[in-house]
């Protein structure tokens, strides 16, 4: 098995007459986090998405976990994605169940565990994303944007996947909140989860999270490489994209 | 025009795809038969009152109707067996799915669709279930026991209905009512006005969970979709009830 958790090949997805997608490729290599930039409608969760079998890309392929996932059937997906943790942009938790009913979820589907264990590792994976069991009997409706997110994550992360998609995962939260989820994300990075594939636009974020960093503009990477190289990076078009993303960030 | 064609020929093949899924996905894990039980007191036990209701009013209508004109041609000891037929075999599958399946269908679309435009069901396949077997399956399953219990319900409180109101409105004897209506009705009409709802459960719930599934347009497109299950499943009902009488009059007649 090769270290490459995600290898992404000339990847195309169109929307009707929209080519959103028009050959991204890219690798992601275990214990590695990249984070994917781009503005409003580049196609950013499109790409996540695809990588993540939820929708089905027109050209190219998609590796994960060193399997071919884009001609794979529903079913057949369904065992790769428990290898992989998906936080929403919207946290996107069930709400008529409980905070601890959204955690222990993907527990209950999956594995044999009694009541303890799952009451144990559910809120274990709270604590590791900074909240107490006070909040366990919830429902989302009850929660703030920033704690809905960290239990999003904490869903995510119950099964203890081998990597992790974030879709924007400090939109629509306050400067203090958006630095907790960046420390929260690096905080995986050095133990629970090391590999994972961040989706925003928040210069900020990606200079504290990434290795790698990737901006998609017009469907393809404008560029992509370490963080600092990006960042300092003397192409026009993208530094005028991180100096408009960094005034709209700020 | 051909927008309209397009989107009509769309919808029905992905009722058909999502039929055909379903049948797919028929074994459920043991952990799912609570899902089951859970849709059943759902769209059963909340349904009776709106089910029984209209059931005993419909055959009192009924009753009434046939009564005053039968009487003028002197047929009125016929209303029995006349309004027993109609309930068995039409009236009491038939609202009984128009009533129910409204109700429990724009509900199961508004579910859906609430969870389809939060992202809830990617959430689902994001874990790895397989959000057929765990949302759909269970409620078209639960529908095929709920809608032909109903309707044994709905036949009976029909009759009844009906055999009372001609005893308080026309003094009929109660007893000559019954044995002229036992002798003409069969158990097979009663048996096709069962097997008609049970057809009648799994359109319904099929329509309801496919407009939830393709719900686009956030909450507006929840309105359009939820509004758009009623229209499709009384429609639904009333087309495929001439099919199915037509096939159940070549194959039992």
């Amino acid at each position: 098995m090769s270290d490459h958790l995600v290898e992404a090949n000339d990847l195309v997805k169109r929307f009707g007459r929209t080519e959103v997608l028009r050959g991204v490729t890219f690798r992601l290599d275990k214990g590695e986090t990249l984070v994917i930039m781009g503005g409003s409608g580049s196609g950013k969760t499109v790409l996540l998405r695809t990588v993540a079998g939820l929708i089905r890309a027109d050209g190219g392929g998609v590796r994960v976990f060193d399997i071919e996932i884009t001609r794979l059937s529903e079913e057949e997906l369904l065992p790769i994605r428990r290898r992989m943790g998906y936080v929403f942009q919207g946290a996107a938790l069930f709400d008529s169940l409980s905070v601890y009913e959204n955690v222990a979820f993907p527990l209950r589907e999956h594995t044999n565990a009694t009541a303890v264990e799952i009451r144990r590792r559910v809120v274990h994976v709270l604590s590791l994303v900074g909240l107490a069991e006070d909040v366990l009997p919830k429902l989302p409706a009850e929660l703030s944007g920033g704690m809905r997110k960290r239990v999003g994550i904490a869903r995510a992360l119950v099964t203890e996947p081998e990597m992790l998609l974030f879709d924007e995962p400090t939109a629509g939260l306050d400067p203090t909140n958006s630095r907790l989820v960046a420390e929260l994300i690096l905080k995986l990075k050095g133990g629970v989860c090391d590999t994972s594939i961040v989706v925003t636009h928040d210069v900020e974020l990606a200079r504290t999270v990434a290795d790698r960093v990737a901006i998609l503009m017009d469907g393809r990477f404008a560029i992509l490489g370490p963080v600092d190289d990006v960042m300092n990076s003397g192409d026009p078009a993208v530094q005028a994209f991180l100096a408009g993303e960094a005034r709209v960030t700020t | 025009m051909e927008a309209y064609f397009r989107r009509t020929a769309m919808w029905y093949g992905g009722v058909g795809l999502l039929t055909a899924q379903v049948f797919r996905s028929l074994a459920l894990p043991p952990k799912y038969f609570r899902l089951i039980a859970h849709e059943i007191e759902v769209q059963g036990v909340r349904s009776l009152g709106v089910a029984l209701t209209a059931a005993i009013f419909t055959g009192m209508v009924f009753a009434l109707q046939s009564a005053v004109n039968m009487a003028r041609f002197g047929a009125e000891s016929y209303v029995g067996p006349v309004a027993a037929l109609a309930i068995l075999r039409e009236l009491g599958p038939v609202l009984t799915a128009i009533l129910v399946g409204g109700k429990v269908a724009s509900g199961i679309t508004a579910e859906l669709g609430s969870m389809r435009v939060t992202e809830q069901i990617d959430a689902l396949r994001t874990l790895g279930v397989n959000y057929v077997k765990r949302l759909i399956v269970p409620r078209v399953l639960a529908a095929l026991i709920v809608f032909p219990l109903l309707t044994v319900l709905a036949d009976v409180l029909g009759v009844l209905g009906g055999m009372v109101i001609m005893f308080l409105e026309r003094g009929a004897d109660m007893y000559a009512y019954w044995n002229v209506t036992t002798y003409w009705v069969t158990p097979r009409d009663f048996l096709t006005g069962i097997g008609k709802s049970f057809f009648f459960g799994g359109i319904i719930t099929l329509i309801g969970c496919y407009n939830g599934l393709s719900t686009e347009g956030g909450t507006e497109g929840l309105g359009r979709a939820t509004t758009a299950t009623v229209v499709h499943v009384t429609m639904g009902v009333i087309v495929s009830d001439f099919f199915l009488t037509k096939l159940f009059l070549m194959v039992f007649w």
